[in-house]
């Protein structure tokens, strides 16, 4: 999904540092290191493999493999937890591990409820979509993956 | 280099004591220690404590005494206790000291332990997104472990299984009650695989284990036992640990694996040695998972360790005789000397409903936590 999706609603990425946003084909930010060529998620000043500071954002992948995965089976404490559900409606949620191929592997939600949709090394493609709308009706744009139809 | 006497063991039980702060918790702890080998809290040259929730260990000499002694304050994330233990071996094993005492306590608020992403430098959308959870952790490893090793779901259950069973025989557990495997089984999925009763939860208790000099301990006790090896590992870059947001495409071991090598290098002896340990609990799957990263079978035996039940109180490793973390919680400041106490109990024969029949004489413990760190013993008589 692009913003194009939500052309009248005013939108917001979760966090500007995250992901390209707004863009037709947003990817998420990491960061690769020019002196040992490690990839690391999200992106930052230096690099956690060998210490360089000599390292450059970089755009990571949208498909991967499924490395792990669990599913979030109640509502997480709120803080930190800014998702809008009540006990009553939450509905239990996908997080797991994807695999860019040469770069690193990326947590993230799922966007499904229940273990027998997802198993480990299955394909996946990465969605940006909003998380929740804010008070003022802006919709804050997170990522998710989902298993490849 | 002198060596290290474990003489004085003592314990606050653990679980929900209401009206009782952490820190009397940990007052009791070291009174019962002082009692065990008979020596008076003037009679300590130093002290390494530590607490995550439930205050300054130091400020237990406003009720143990101002001695004046050397106190320092350990923090050390979920080994807090391990490494207060490991400092006080230093301690003595340097020469500077002859007599001290590690102790730890801690105190949650009920419920999962807080999370501030912030403050771990995470980002706030981690948090918000919802997934600064430590259950999801622990669920994505043994899920690929699993995945990887052919573990079962049944497997899960009877550890916890064998973990309450154990607890109820243990006077200082929290949890006193053995479920049903039923009961296990049937509770709900938390993260999936693990299901509510495979989890342990934040708790209160307080431990304090007193150390000697061989020299000193011989002049004192006809019985002490022997810390033959203590160390403290954290983290490699690429070893995969709790709030990981990028993970390495290349693996590295846990600092269990790093540790555990350590441990046994120091003491001179293997993991075939040892005939009773405490491993981390922190869900069924950490224990299953644990057997492995310590050496003692190979990725996979696992399945077969815990269906023949070689790990019960009566089988050939018996692993977490007090119930670990499951059944008693986990305190912080005092879990990893509760692992320590433990074997101390088993190696001495005190164990009562839960001594192991081996006549056990050498013992292992292993702490393992947030953010990415252990701590492992190796104790003999």
């Amino acid at each position: 999904m692009s913003q194009a999706a939500g052309a009248n609603v005013p939108q917001k990425s979760i966090d500007p540092k995250l992901f390209t946003w707004p863009s037709n084909k947003p990817r998420l930010l990491g960061s690769q290191c020019n002196n040992c060529g490690t990839t690391s998620f999200p992106a930052q000043a230096s690099c956690p493999r060998c210490c360089s500071e000599d390292v450059e954002t970089c755009e990571l992948g949208t498909r991967g493999k499924l490395w792990s995965f669990t599913i979030q089976g109640f509502l997480p404490k709120s803080p930190p937890y800014a998702g809008t559900e009540t006990l009553e409606d939450f509905k239990p949620f996908g997080v797991g591990y994807v695999e860019m191929p040469g770069q690193v592997r990326v947590v993230g939600r799922i966007n499904v409820s229940s273990p027998e949709e997802l198993a480990i090394g299955m394909d996946m493609e990465l969605v940006f979509e909003p998380f929740r709308t804010d008070e003022d009706g802006t919709e804050i744009i997170s990522y998710a993956f989902r298993p490849v139809a | 280099m002198t060596d290290v006497a474990i003489i004085g063991i003592g314990i606050h039980p653990f679980g929900r004591t209401d009206g009782v702060s952490g820190l009397e918790q940990g007052a009791f702890a070291v009174r019962q220690a002082l009692k065990d080998c008979g020596m008076d809290w003037g009679d300590m040259q130093f002290a390494y404590g530590g607490s995550s929730a439930a205050g300054n260990a130091d400020a237990l000499v406003n009720q143990l005494g101002l001695t004046g002694l050397q106190f320092v304050n350990v923090a050390n994330g979920c080994a807090t206790g391990g490494s207060a233990l490991q400092s006080a071996y230093m301690a003595i094993k340097s020469g500077m000291f002859d007599v001290g005492v590690a102790v730890g306590f801690d105190k949650h608020p009920r419920g999962a332990f807080a999370v501030e992403p912030e403050k771990m430098g995470l980002g706030k959308w981690y948090g918000d997104v919802g997934l600064a959870l430590t259950t999801q952790f622990f669920a994505m490893k043994i899920q690929k472990y699993m995945h990887d090793y052919g573990i079962t779901d049944d497997t899960l259950v009877k550890v916890a299984e064998k973990n309450y069973a154990n607890g109820a025989l243990c006077p200082h557990a929290w949890r006193k009650t053995a479920l049903t495997y039923e009961q296990i089984a049937e509770s709900p999925m938390i993260s999936h695989p693990l299901r509510k009763y495979m989890f342990c939860s934040p708790a209160e208790g307080g431990c304090a284990i007193i150390l000697a000099s061989v020299e000193k301990a011989k002049q004192l006790t006809s019985h002490p036992l022997f810390l033959k090896a203590a160390v403290v590992r954290t983290r490699h870059f690429g070893s995969f640990e709790v709030f990981t947001q990028g993970q390495a495409l290349d693996q590295a071991p846990s600092p269990s694996v790093d540790a555990s090598q350590a441990t046994f290098e120091m003491a001179g002896i293997g993991p075939k040695d040892i005939q009773v340990a405490q491993l981390q609990d922190t869900e069924s799957g950490a224990e299953i998972m644990h057997m492995a990263e310590n050496g003692f079978c190979a990725d996979g035996d696992q399945e077969k360790w815990i269906q023949e039940g070689y790990t019960k109180i009566d089988g050939k490793l018996p692993v977490n005789t007090d119930g670990g973390c499951l059944a008693n919680g986990e305190p912080v400041g005092a879990s990893g000397l509760r692992q320590v106490y433990e074997v101390c109990v088993q190696l001495r024969g005190e164990g009562g409903e839960r001594q192991v029949q081996n006549n056990p004489k050498v013992g292992y413990t292993h702490v393992y936590g947030a953010p990415g760190l252990s701590g492992c013993t190796v104790i003999s008589r």
